[in-house]
C-alpha cells in the first residue's frame, strides 16, 4: 500500500447561500427570499475570515473557490470585499461560479480588477427545452453573451458546467449543447449526470428520472466531441485544456488541507473534517455571537482516511497504486482499468462503472 | 350400563364457512357454559391463524349440559390437509351432526368426511345452515342430501346458528338420535388420544375418550404406540374452560396432562392403558405422513441457529411436520421440511414466522419421488436438486391422488379442462342434482400442490370443492428443469416437471428472473436447461453507468458514505457464478403466486 500524493496546496471556499431561483435538482444549502441578509452575512464572513487570519489558521491560499448558491448574484464589490481579506500564495487560482444571466460587463470588470481570475458559469444545456424541463431561467444567448463579458474584461480561465439526462433531452440535444459550448472555446468543461437527490422536487417525480443507458451514451458523446476540441478528462466529470485544470477542486481529490467559510461550508485538516452551521441566519448569529460556527466534525481513522485517498484518487487522471485492488478484483474490473507506471487508472467505459472499482479498494 | 346412558359424544361436519363455529356457540349459549358477557364469536378457534383464516386447525372439545345429558362436544379440523386428525376425532364419537349451508349444499370434504363417519358407523344428524338468509333453498339441498347420503329429507333439520332458530330442536335430536356410548367403567383402561397441544405452562395437553375403564388422577399412565409411561397429573373436562376432576370414565371425553414435553409422545390415534396388564392399542393409529416437502431457509443465514430452535419447539405442539437440515449453493443452510399438504405447509411456515420472529425463504414446493435408478437401485428424493442425471435414471415415479370435486353443473368445462392441463385421468363422473355434479380425477400430487385449489376457485367463483385421497405412485415422463445463471445452475429453483411442461416453466422462471437480477458488470445470460439442453434463454444485459457525478470538498463524507452502503448492499448478496443475486430475488422469484 502506497499513500496517494500528497498535495501542498492549501485552498479556501467560501459559500454564497443565495439564488434567485431554486433549481428542482438542487439539494445545495441555498436560499431564494433572504436576499435582505446578503449585506450581513458578507460582514459575517468577513469577520469569520479576519478572526482566522488573526489566529494563524488561515494562511496564505493557493486556491480560493466562491461557490453556491449564486456568488454572482450578490455585488461584485461586496465578494471583492471578502476576497480581499484572504492571504493569497503567489498565482493563487480565484474562481467565482457565476449564472450566465447575472453577469455583465460591469460585474466581470470588478472581479478582475479585485483579483478573480477564473469563472465558472452554470450552462446546464444550451437547447430552450432542455433548461426548462431543468427548471432553469437563462436563455442559451445569454451564455454567449457572459462569455464575451470575461473574455472583455480580461479573463483567461473559463469553465462551463453542463447538466446531461435532463427529461426530454435527447442524445442529439446533448450533441447540440456539447457543440456551442466548444464553440465558445473555454479552458474548462464539467459535464454532469443529472442526479437525483432525495428531497428534491426531482426525486418526487420519478417520471423525470435519468435513464442509465442514455446518460452512457451522452457521457461517451462528451468525452469524444471535448476531446476532439483539446479538452482532456482529467476527473470522472471534468475535462480541461492541459494545464487549465481546477487547481481547488484537485485539492479536494487529493485529500488537501481547505478551510470553508460561510453557512455550510465544509472544511479539511489532516484528517479532521468540520462543517458550519447550515442557515444564513444562524451563521451571522453565531459569527456574531463570537462563537465558533462549526456545527460538527469528524474524525477519520488512518484506515477511513486510506481507502477514501483511494477512492478520491480512482476519480482523477492520477489513478490508484496497482495493489490497492485484490488480484481477483483486478481481474474481474480488468475491463474498466488501464495500468500505467505501476498505478490504475479508470478506462473511459471504467469512468461510468467507477463506484464497481471504488467499493472494491483496499 | 346404565350410567353411559345420559352421554352423547358427537362431532360437527361442516365445510368452512357452513357455520361450524357459529353453531358451537349457539350451543354453548344454549346450554348455558359461557358467561353471556364472555361470549365471542368462535369462542373455540383459539389460534390467531384460525381466526384469521376461518378455518379450524387444531381440536377442541367442550362438555355441555343440555337438559339432564352430558354433551361431548368434539371439534374437527376443517381442511383435507387433517384428514387424518378428522378420522380420530370420529373414532371418538357415536354421532355427528352434519351442518350444511341451505345456501350452497354439502361441499365435498364434507361429503367425504361424512361417508368417513358412516364407515364408522356413526350416526348423523344432518342440519342445513343458514335458513335466514334470502339464498337458502332448504328443500333442494335436503333432496341433494337425500341423494348422496341417502338421509331421508323429513329428518333433516333446519336451523339457523346465526339466529338460533332450530338450535334447541337439534340438541333433542342429538339426544334422541345419537345412541350412548358403550363401554365398561370396571374394565381395564383403554383411551383413545385424537388430539394434543403443547402449553408452555403445562406442557402437552391431550383430549382423550376413555373406552374402557376409569382414567384416575396421579395413576400411572402407559401410552401404548411411543411406548412410554407417564403419571396423570391432572384430568379434567373443558366447559369449555378446563376444570379439573378425579376421573374419566368410559364414554367420557375430557382432558390429560401427564407431564409430556413433546407431542410426539400423545399423537392422535395413540392408545393409553395401564402399565400393568395393559389392554391392546387401539385400531386406527397411523403415524403422521408428509405429503408435501419445500426446503426453509433464513433470509439472514445468520438465523439459522435460531430457526432450528423454532422447527424444534413448533414440533412440541405439532409433530405432523418433520425437518432435517440441508444446504444450497444458492441459499446457504436450512431444513427441508415435510408437511401434510400445501395449507400445513403454509401455516407452519407462518407460525415459525410470526410466533419465532424469524424471515425465512421457502423453496417452490416439492413431492416424493421414486426414482429407479439403471443400475438397479431405487432412491426416494424430496429435492429435485438431488435427481441423477437422466442417464442415470431409468424410470421416476410420482405420487398420484384420488379427487373429488363437487361443482355447480356451469362449471363442469372449466374443471375438467383444469384437470386435464394438470395430468388428470378422469374416474367418474356424475350428477348429484340436477345442479350439481360431482368429478372424479386421478391427478398428480406435484400438479395439486401448485396453485391447483385457488385455479379450481377462481374458475367457480369459489363454489366448487375440493377432497382428496392419496392414490399410490405411477411412473410418469419427468424431467428435472435447471435454471443457469451464468452457466452454473442454481439448486433452488432446480423443479421436477412433466416433459410437457418443461418449456413452460423454463420460460417463465428466466423471464421473471431477467426481471429481478439486477444488471452486473458483464452480460449474463439466464438459462433453462434440461440435462444438457438449453429450453429458454433471458439475457440481463451488462450495466453501463454506476457513477457518482460529483465529489467535492463538502459532499465527501455523504458519497463515502454511499459507497460503503454499496459495498455492504454487495455483501448481503449470493453470489452465483460471479452474479450477484439479492436475496429478494430468490423471495420473489420463488413465490408461487405469480
Amino acid at each position: 500500500m502506497s499513500a496517494p500524493v500528497e498535495s501542498t496546496d492549501f485552498g479556501v471556499y467560501v459559500h454564497i447561500p443565495f439564488c434567485s431561483r431554486r433549481c428542482d435538482y438542487c439539494a445545495f444549502a441555498t436560499w431564494t427570499d433572504r436576499d435582505h441578509l446578503i449585506g450581513e452575512y458578507v460582514d459575517a464572513v468577513c469577520l469569520e475570515l479576519d478572526r482566522s487570519v488573526s489566529s494563524g489558521e488561515l494562511v496564505s491560499a493557493t486556491s480560493v473557490f466562491f461557490g453556491g448558491g449564486t456568488p454572482s448574484l450578490i455585488p461584485g464589490e461586496l465578494l471583492v470585499r471578502i476576497l480581499d481579506r484572504i492571504p493569497l500564495a503567489p498565482d493563487a487560482e480565484v474562481t467565482v461560479e457565476c449564472n450566465p444571466d447575472t453577469v455583465t460587463a460591469e460585474l466581470a470588470a470588478i472581479y478582475f480588477a479585485g483579483g478573480v481570475n477564473r469563472v465558472s458559469f452554470g450552462v446546464q444545456s444550451m437547447v430552450p427545452h432542455v433548461l426548462t424541463a431543468l427548471g432553469r431561467t437563462h436563455d442559451p444567448a445569454s451564455v454567449a453573451r457572459a462569455v464575451g463579458f470575461a473574455r472583455n474584461a480580461g479573463f483567461l480561465k473559463l469553465n462551463l458546467d453542463l447538466i446531461y439526462g435532463g427529461a426530454g433531452e435527447t442524445l442529439d440535444d446533448w450533441c447540440e449543447t456539447l457543440d456551442a459550448v466548444i464553440a465558445l472555446r473555454p479552458t474548462h468543461v464539467s459535464a454532469y449526470a443529472l442526479t437525483i437527490e432525495p428531497g428534491t422536487p426531482l426525486a418526487s417525480d420519478p417520471a423525470r428520472h435519468p435513464d442509465d443507458d442514455d446518460q452512457a451514451d451522452k457521457y461517451l458523446a462528451a468525452e469524444e466531441r471535448l476531446r476532439n476540441a483539446g479538452l482532456l478528462n482529467y476527473e470522472i466529470s471534468n475535462w480541461a485544456v492541459p494545464g487549465d485544470e481546477c487547481r481547488h477542486n484537485e485539492l479536494y481529490w487529493a485529500q488537501g488541507d481547505y478551510l470553508g467559510f460561510g453557512c455550510a461550508a465544509h472544511s479539511h485538516r489532516q484528517g479532521r473534517r468540520w462543517w458550519n452551521v447550515r442557515t444564513p441566519d444562524r451563521y451571522i448569529e453565531t459569527v456574531a455571537a463570537g462563537e465558533s460556527t462549526e456545527a460538527s466534525f469528524e474524525l477519520l481513522d488512518p484506515e477511513h482516511r486510506h481507502v477514501e485517498g483511494l477512492r478520491l484518487a480512482l476519480r482523477t487522471n492520477v489513478g490508484v497504486p496497482s495493489d490497492a485492488l485484490s488480484d481477483e478484483d483486478r481481474e474481474l474490473l480488468d475491463p474498466l482499468l488501464e495500468e500505467a507506471g505501476g498505478r490504475l487508472r479508470l478506462t473511459v467505459d471504467g469512468r461510468l462503472l467507477a463506484n464497481e472499482v471504488a467499493v472494491r479498494l483496499r | 350400563m346404565a350410567s353411559l346412558d345420559r352421554f352423547r359424544n358427537l362431532c360437527i361436519i361442516a365445510h368452512i364457512d357452513h357455520g361450524k363455529s357459529t353453531l358451537a356457540d349457539r350451543m354453548l349459549e344454549l346450554c348455558g357454559a359461557v358467561d353471556p358477557r364472555d361470549m365471542r364469536a368462535q369462542y373455540l378457534d383459539s389460534m390467531d391463524i384460525e381466526r384469521e383464516r376461518g378455518i379450524t386447525i387444531k381440536l377442541q372439545s367442550v362438555r355441555l349440559d343440555y337438559r339432564d345429558h352430558v354433551l361431548h362436544l368434539i371439534d374437527t379440523p376443517g381442511h383435507v390437509d387433517f384428514g387424518y386428525e378428522v378420522s380420530r376425532s370420529l373414532a371418538a364419537c357415536e354421532g355427528a351432526i352434519l351442518l350444511v349451508d341451505a345456501a350452497q349444499g354439502i361441499e365435498a370434504q364434507t361429503l367425504a368426511n361424512c361417508y368417513l363417519a358412516l364407515e364408522n358407523n356413526l350416526e348423523i344428524v344432518a342440519a342445513l345452515n343458514k335458513i335466514d338468509l334470502p339464498a337458502a333453498d332448504p328443500d333442494r339441498y335436503a333432496a341433494e342430501i337425500e341423494k348422496v347420503l341417502g338421509i331421508p329429507a323429513n329428518e333433516i333439520l333446519r336451523v339457523s346458528a346465526k339466529t338460533g332458530e332450530g338450535v334447541s330442536e337439534l340438541l333433542d335430536a342429538v339426544v334422541e338420535r345419537i345412541p350412548a356410548p358403550e363401554g365398561d367403567p370396571d374394565a381395564t383402561l383403554q383411551g383413545l388420544i385424537f388430539d394434543s397441544h403443547f402449553d408452555q405452562y403445562r406442557g402437552v395437553v391431550s383430549s382423550v375418550r376413555i373406552m374402557n375403564g376409569t382414567l384416575r388422577t396421579g395413576e400411572r399412565v402407559k401410552f401404548v404406540q411411543a411406548g412410554s409411561v407417564y403419571s396423570a397429573e391432572e384430568i379434567g373436562v373443558r366447559r369449555p374452560d378446563p376444570t379439573p376432576i378425579a376421573s374419566l370414565g368410559a364414554g367420557e371425553v375430557g382432558y390429560l396432562i401427564a407431564g409430556i414435553k413433546d407431542v410426539g409422545e400423545a399423537r392422535s390415534g395413540e392408545t393409553i392403558t395401564t402399565p400393568v396388564h395393559p389392554a391392546p392399542a387401539l385400531e386406527g393409529y397411523l403415524e403422521p405422513k408428509p405429503m408435501v416437502f419445500c426446503g426453509l431457509y433464513p433470509i439472514d443465514g445468520d438465523e439459522f441457529t435460531s430457526l432450528r430452535e423454532a422447527l424444534d419447539k413448533l414440533r412440541l405442539n405439532d409433530s405432523s411436520y418433520t425437518f432435517q437440515p440441508e444446504s444450497s449453493g444458492a441459499l446457504g443452510f436450512g431444513f427441508r421440511c415435510g408437511f401434510l399438504g400445501l395449507l400445513h405447509m403454509e401455516i407452519v411456515r407462518e407460525r415459525l414466522e410470526r410466533e419465532f420472529n424469524l424471515s425465512l425463504i421457502a423453496t417452490a414446493p416439492s413431492v416424493q419421488y421414486v426414482v429407479h435408478k439403471e443400475n438397479g437401485d431405487i432412491i426416494t428424493i424430496d429435492n429435485p436438486s438431488e435427481l441423477p442425471t437422466s442417464t442415470e435414471v431409468s424410470l421416476v415415479e410420482e405420487p398420484f391422488l384420488r379427487a373429488t370435486i363437487l361443482t355447480p353443473t356451469a362449471y363442469t368445462g372449466t374443471l375438467m379442462e383444469l384437470c386435464q392441463a394438470r395430468r388428470g385421468e378422469m374416474i367418474k363422473i356424475e350428477y348429484l342434482s340436477p345442479e350439481r355434479m360431482e368429478l372424479v380425477y386421478e391427478l398428480p400430487l406435484a400438479e395439486v400442490v401448485t396453485d391447483f385449489f385457488d385455479q379450481m376457485k377462481s374458475r367457480t367463483q369459489g363454489y366448487a370443492s375440493l377432497d382428496y385421497e392419496p392414490a399410490g405412485y405411477r411412473s410418469s415422463e419427468l424431467v428435472k428443469v435447471d435454471i443457469l445463471l451464468n452457466a452454473v445452475p442454481v439448486d433452488a429453483f432446480s423443479m421436477i416437471v412433466h416433459k410437457d411442461k418443461a418449456y413452460n416453466y423454463g420460460l417463465r422462471m428466466t423471464e421473471k428472473l431477467k426481471e429481478l437480477i439486477p444488471r452486473q458488470l458483464f452480460d449474463v445470460p439466464i438459462q433453462a436447461a434440461i440435462g444438457g439442453r438449453i429450453i429458454a434463454r433471458e439475457t440481463v444485459k451488462a450495466k453501463r453507468k454506476d457513477v457518482l457525478a460529483k465529489c467535492y470538498g463538502g459532499d465527501i463524507s455523504r458519497k463515502n458514505k454511499l459507497l460503503e452502503k454499496q459495498k455492504a448492499g454487495k455483501k448481503r448478496m449470493k453470489n452465483i457464478g460471479r452474479v450477484e443475486v439479492p436475496q429478494e430475488a430468490f423471495v420473489s422469484a420463488l413465490r408461487l403466486d405469480d
